[in-house]
């Protein structure tokens, strides 16, 4: 199988969609011959022309309202926003329209766009522009959040969210877009909602998404060789969040961590134990669940103090044993 | 295209004048009584909207249209049926001017099943889909959000269809609304956007809140056509509407229409009309649409005091129809709360 990266993932993805769907079309700044601000759509300008490749003025409210309008009336746009915390800027339509058209005019509307956002911290770009805000996202009936942590998943997840028919925010981890990893050469999609193995195994759950599992793995990977056997759960989508699987892996392995980028109050986790607590798994405990997340802060700008704000390997680590010790 | 006011076009014209200008509007005499027959039954709707309330049928809120009825008109006869209507919140009027079924409309006021959006909407959310009406919207704003979208997807489609967005003088202060012109603007998107200048924001008095009136003035600095005209005088919105939807459907881009007019009941059902006076809608009630067009019609012997009675008979036979349809519809069901999250 080709290795490709998670950019080149992404931007297959979307020209293959293009190709095959005439309605598909890719809005936001910066995407023409600039190639985005993270090079993912570059060369589609060349292939695709500026109508399909609709580079917007600074608008995100108006990208994204738009990406909605063309949507509701047989489109299937797809938006990219250059940050995700530029989707602060455009919740209402998200909100307030995409999210909400369906239920409220009465099952008649059908909203079917992606809004692609590269999330979280590890650049340097400070506070406006590191933050990691799917838990915002995940509360919002109507809307789908995926956040794939390998270039098979981006594939496959964005070819399901440019199909799907409602309104899908695709999150991106900036960190994650040079990291290689095998993609088939032939079609090949994966359905949301159904969460993924990342490593097997016995002694304990991690659940966890983005560029954390990335982190995750590598941790399961180390202390494998100590004979600590770790089960690393990608959902790979957080709304829907698919609980069986995390359920499953729980009553298996009698322990769960959860480990997210994003702040901790009000954080994902959080949803995660819940299901936990309401399922029969709970009875499999073998001692308290825990979470380990982004400090309740903004990004800071110095490299130090950016890196202190989310877990790192050391961190996921450090939990994992004390958890195993039962020292909490 | 100048920044004052294009006066009543049709107030100083003599009777014979106005008809010859209607012909080649395109407007024969049928159509100007069925135009007439359209304002009645959206006032009767309204006003039987208001009774409902009073007599605790409604479950939420309402914004009525009563006083603004040349507006929804003189546009919705313009329109053509597959053109995409993006509505407000004050929006009923729109609705029954473009041809929506009041049945439907007056079950999803009840919150009934066989309303328009099955109940889950209400009087802030009519919408018809299916017949390209995108709905009304609860958000100040909310269709001009959809609109540059709407307009960019009939471009692609290379269709000759039309967005009409309509929003109230209060919209054009969200930041939306620039953002959306804009994008308008440099794309040539077929969007007419047509503000109707009631006067009040809720209870916020247009100048008072705004830094620059008229609100097509702000049309022009982004580069799009703009006019500011008479909302209750129904032929002139006609014309500006019929105008406007040759330029804009024949790919020259939106095109603005600030619509000067007026409302008789409060923001909602909250409002105590504090904020005005009873002499000041009096007054406008005095030179309210249908007053108006009504003397137009009688002096042009095509109708008579009879036939104004037969009409609001009529018309008020129709809206008690759509009562008793909505009062003897079912309430949607329970178990159906979570459909249509998802498609």
């Amino acid at each position: 199988m080709p290795e490709i990266t998670y950019r080149g993932a992404i931007h297959d993805a979307m020209v293959e969609e293009m190709r095959r769907d005439k309605r598909v079309f890719l809005i936001g700044e910066d995407i023409g011959v600039y190639g985005g601000a993270f090079g993912v759509s570059q060369g589609m300008l060349a292939e695709f022309g500026p109508e399909r490749i609709r580079e917007t003025p600074i608008s995100e409210q108006a990208i994204v309202g738009a990406a909605a309008g063309a949507a509701m009336v047989g489109m299937r746009p797809i938006a990219e926003l250059m940050f995700m915390d530029f989707v602060l800027l455009a919740m209402e339509p998200l909100v307030n329209q995409a999210a909400k058209a369906r239920y409220m005019f009465g099952g008649k509307a059908k909203v079917p766009m992606v809004i692609r956002m590269p999330s979280g911290s590890g650049t340097g770009a400070a506070a406006q522009h590191s933050q990691s805000l799917e838990s915002i996202l995940m509360h919002i009936p109507g809307i789908k959040v995926v956040a794939p942590s390998t270039p098979y998943d981006a594939k496959g997840l964005l070819i399901s969210s440019i199909r799907d028919p409602n309104p899908v925010c695709f999150v991106e981890h900036k960190l994650l877009y040079k990291i290689k990893g095998e993609v088939p050469a032939e079609e090949y999609s994966i359905p949301l909602g159904v969460a993924d193995i990342k490593h097997e195994g016995r002694d304990i759950t991690v659940v966890t998404s983005g560029i954390m599992v990335q982190k995750s793995i590598a941790v399961a990977r180390k202390l494998e060789t100590e004979g600590i056997s770790i089960e690393v759960i990608d959902p790979r989508t957080l709304r829907p969040l698919d609980t069986d699987a995390i359920a499953r892996s729980v009553k298996k392995t009698g322990r769960l961590l959860v480990v997210h980028e994003a702040v901790k109050t009000g954080g994902w986790a959080g949803e995660v134990m819940a299901s936990v607590s309401e399922s029969p798994a709970f009875d499999y405990l073998d001692s308290p669940m825990r979470r380990l997340t982004g400090k309740d802060i903004p990004i800071p700008y110095n490299r130090n103090l950016e890196a202190a704000a989310v877990p790192q390997e050391e961190d996921i680590e450090r939990e994992i044993r004390a958890i195993l010790n039962n020292q909490y | 295209m100048g920044t004052e006011k294009i006066k009543a076009a049709y107030d100083n014209l003599q009777t014979e004048d106005v008809l010859k200008k209607a012909k080649e509007l395109g407007l024969d005499n049928d159509t100007l009584v069925n135009m007439y027959r359209t304002m009645i039954k959206i006032r009767l709707f309204e006003e039987k909207a208001d009774q409902l309330y009073a007599l605790g049928k409604v479950h939420g809120t309402m914004h009525l249209s009563a006083g603004q009825e040349a507006v929804a008109v003189g546009a919705g006869f313009v329109t053509r049926d597959d053109d995409y209507l993006l509505n407000h919140h004050r929006g009923h009027g729109h609705f029954i001017a473009s041809g929506a079924d009041i049945n439907k409309m007056m079950a999803e006021f009840l919150g009934k099943e066989t309303g328009y959006c099955h109940g889950r909407g209400g009087s802030m959310h009519i919408a018809d889909i299916t017949a390209n009406n995108l709905g009304a919207n609860g958000i100040v704003g909310g269709g001009i959000e959809l609109a540059a979208g709407v307009g960019l997807a009939v471009q692609m489609q290379k269709t000759d269809q039309l967005v009409l967005v309509l929003f109230g003088d209060g919209a054009t202060n969200e930041g939306i609304f620039h953002e959306s012109l804009n994008m308008s603007a440099i794309w040539d998107l077929p969007v007419i956007y047509l503000c109707e200048n009631n006067h009040y924001g809720m209870s916020a008095e247009v100048a008072r809140v705004s830094s620059k009136v008229p609100f097509k003035d702000r049309a022009l600095a982004h580069g799009i056509p703009g006019y500011f005209i008479d909302g209750n005088d129904v032929l002139a919105v006609y014309e500006f509407m019929k105008n406007a939807t040759e330029y804009t459907r024949t790919g020259k881009g939106p095109v603005f229409i600030e619509v000067e007019t007026y409302r008789y009941f409060g923001h909602s059902k909250s409002d105590r009309n504090l904020y005005r006076s009873r002499e000041e809608i009096e007054a406008w009630k005095k030179r309210g649409p249908i007053l108006r067009f009504e003397k137009l019609l009688i002096d042009a012997k095509l109708i008579n005091d009879v036939k104004v009675k037969e009409i609001y008979q009529d018309m008020g036979a129709l809206i008690e129809k759509a009562v008793t349809f909505a009062e003897n519809s079912p309430e949607p069901e329970i178990k159906d709360v979570m459909e249509w999250v998802y498609a």
